[in-house]
């Protein structure tokens, strides 16, 4: 049984349909690449998945049971992790606080509760030491690269252990070193047998670390094939519409 | 170049960290309420090279106790500015919550009453402002400028227009909290001094100074965390008017009488402490420190102009001309890095 299904998501913003009628399923210990051109419609459903609106009509399924979202927290509660497109950081706050904001470690002192900044500080460290990131824990996001940047949006991912976790072009703004080491990554939630979608323009990726292979193209499901079944080329075709679809 | 090409990759990156990283004094030294507080030692030291008066007790008694009202205002001021919001009806609300604490204990009830009055009057004020700007998303501006017609205007009604200057069975004891002194400081200036520290430990360590400088920061990301947003916003109103009602209860109590027309126009001054004060109106930064610190330096003009003989009514040029040089300095400050 998949983990996560979709059934005929549609998501209509006023007179513009930016999903019709999608179905999708992601199954613990599979990566799907989900690929599509500017406005696509893959952003929307990454958002519907993580709980940030409602679809317009649809359902969404997770271990067979279905279940409504109507805030992020929500679906983080029950192990759906996101990495947004645009990031989503307070600038003005470290790499630190941003890793735990609305997660805040804190220490007690008989029932005073205070935030445990030393605690937060070494955690967040050492996730960007798994992501193989120069990212310091005590900057401000304000003065980070966009690699850096990044990498705190993904290292927020890694503070619990969820089923699903959704990453919206996360390679799009770091260098190759880091790209490697975010597709380690995902390599590794897939051993350790999580779902996990990968939004991404990159053909290379894709082909290296997902199973499957998802294409929408304006807003509707038109392939979702097996990546051993599949190539760059026809992948490129069914994006472009130069092949319906497949 | 050759000695750099032996050094490591790991080496580099450790040289970097360590470069960036900033000790304590360093990030203090970076900060608007330092150089603020070097502004006011620096002309600490020249009045009083220039004046006899400037360094005596009763002088500095006086500046203590005056920016001890705008201090406490301008710290809940702060927390409304770190969401980048403003809160422009504080001057108005002395007025009611003044006139609402001398009503109570004019008809004869305890001090204790008269405070809860006067703090529920603030907090149901910026009850209102809150839901207002938080939950129908109205713009702080709009609603808090209508907000200073209206507590005005209320303050007016309910006083009859009339001075309040008996404040019934603990009169004396009302007097003494906000016009006399423990060990030699100004009552005032205790309430300041201990509001501050809250401020400080609530900004540094609380889940809630986290989540205030995080809805100024990026509201939208802050929501996506799950942070109640819009509670945290109501917070920060209720908290500035009541830091606003604090200050008139103790002002009256100093004065030994009240008008409507008390904090007529102290919106302006208290905005003023809290930006020279470091804090940014665009949201996401200020300190608990910068509001004493803004408030003191204004207060130090005041005083200064006044004990060099120079005409009282150049007081506001120089207060205007700080809180712009305050800004171009942050400014030119972000822009070097
Ligand atoms: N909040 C919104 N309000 C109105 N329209 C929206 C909103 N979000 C997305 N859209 C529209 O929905 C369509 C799909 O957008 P979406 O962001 O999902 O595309 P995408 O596939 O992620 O594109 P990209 O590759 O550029 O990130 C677009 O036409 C977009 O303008
Ligand atoms: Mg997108």
């Amino acid at each position: 049984m998949p983990a996560l299904e979709l059934r005929g998501v549609s998501k209509n913003f006023g007179a513009i349909v930016a999903l019709n009628g999608v179905d999708m399923d992601i199954s613990n210990g599979e990566v799907v690449g989900l690929m599509g051109d500017n406005g696509a419609g893959k952003s929307t459903l990454m958002k519907i998945v993580a709980g940030n609106f409602p679809p317009t009509s649809g359902k969404m399924l997770l271990d067979g049971e279905e279940v409504q979202f109507s805030k992020p927290i929500d679906a983080r509660r029950k192990g759906i992790e996101i990495v947004y497109q645009d990031l989503a950081l307070c600038d003005n706050l470290t790499a630190a606080a941003n890793v735990f904001l609305g997660r805040e470690k804190k220490k007690r002192i008989g029932f005073i509760r205070y935030l445990d900044h030393s605690a937060m500080i070494k955690h967040a460290a050492e996730l960007f030491k798994e992501l193989k990131s120069e990212t310091r824990p005590r900057d401000l996001v304000r003065q980070m690269s966009g690699g850096q940047r990044q990498a705190v949006a993904i290292a927020r991912t890694r503070l619990s252990d969820p089923k699903i976790v959704l990453m919206d072009e996360p390679t799009a703004a770091i260098s190759v070193r880091q790209v490697a080491e975010v597709l380690e990554l995902i390599r590794r939630l897939k051993e350790s047998d999580h779902g996990v979608v990968l939004v991404s323009h990159r053909m290379p990726d894709v082909f290296s670390v997902c199973d499957r292979v998802a294409v929408l193209r304006r807003g509707t499901k038109v392939a979702d094939k097996a990546i051993a079944n599949t190539n760059p080329e026809e992948v490129t075709g069914l994006i472009t519409g130069a092949i319906g679809s497949a | 170049m050759s000695s750099e090409s032996h050094t490591s990759h790991a080496d580099i990156d450790e040289s970097i960290t360590s470069h960036r990283e900033l000790t304590g004094l360093q990030s203090m030294i970076r900060t608007q309420p330092f150089w603020v507080f070097v502004a006011i030692v620096a002309i600490g030291v020249v009045m009083s090279i220039i004046s006899d008066v400037f360094f005596t007790e009763r002088n500095l008694f006086n500046i203590t106790r005056n920016f001890a009202f705008f201090g406490i205002m301008a710290l809940g001021m702060s927390a409304v500015i770190v969401t980048a919001g403003i809160d422009l009806s504080v001057g108005s609300l002395m007025g009611l919550t003044g006139i609402v604490a001398g009503l109570v204990m004019q008809a004869g009830f305890s001090v204790g009453i008269g405070f809860l009055a006067c703090m529920g009057t603030a907090a149901l004020v910026g009850l209102i402002n809150g839901v207002l700007i938080a939950y129908l998303r109205m713009a702080p501006f709009v609603v808090t400028l209508g907000m200073l017609a209206i507590a005005r205007s209320i303050a007016m009604v309910v006083s009859n227009n009339k001075m309040i200057y008996q404040f019934g069975p603990d009169q004396d004891l009302f007097e003494w909290i906000g016009g006399e002194s423990v060990f030699g400081v100004p009552n005032p200036v205790w309430v300041m001094i201990i509001l501050t520290a809250v401020f400080w430990v609530a900004y540094r360590y609380s889940t809630w100074g986290r989540w205030v400088f995080a809805v100024g920061g990026n509201k939208d990301a802050a929501k996506l965390a799950g942070i109640p947003v819009e509670r945290v916003i109501v917070s920060v109103y209720v908290i500035c008017s009541s830091c606003a009602g604090l200050a008139a209860f103790l002002m009256v109590g100093w004065f030994g009488s009240v008008t409507n027309a008390l904090g007529l126009t102290y919106e302006l001054n208290v905005i003023a402490a809290t930006v020279i004060g470091g804090a940014n109106l665009m949201g996401g930064v200020a300190y608990a420190l910068g509001a004493p610190i803004g408030a003191a330096l204004m207060e130090l003009i005041r005083n200064s102009l006044l004990l060099a003989g120079i005409d009282a009514l150049w007081q506001q040029f120089f207060v205007g001309l700080f809180l712009i040089l305050a800004v171009l300095l942050e400014q030119i400050r972000n822009r070097g890095g």
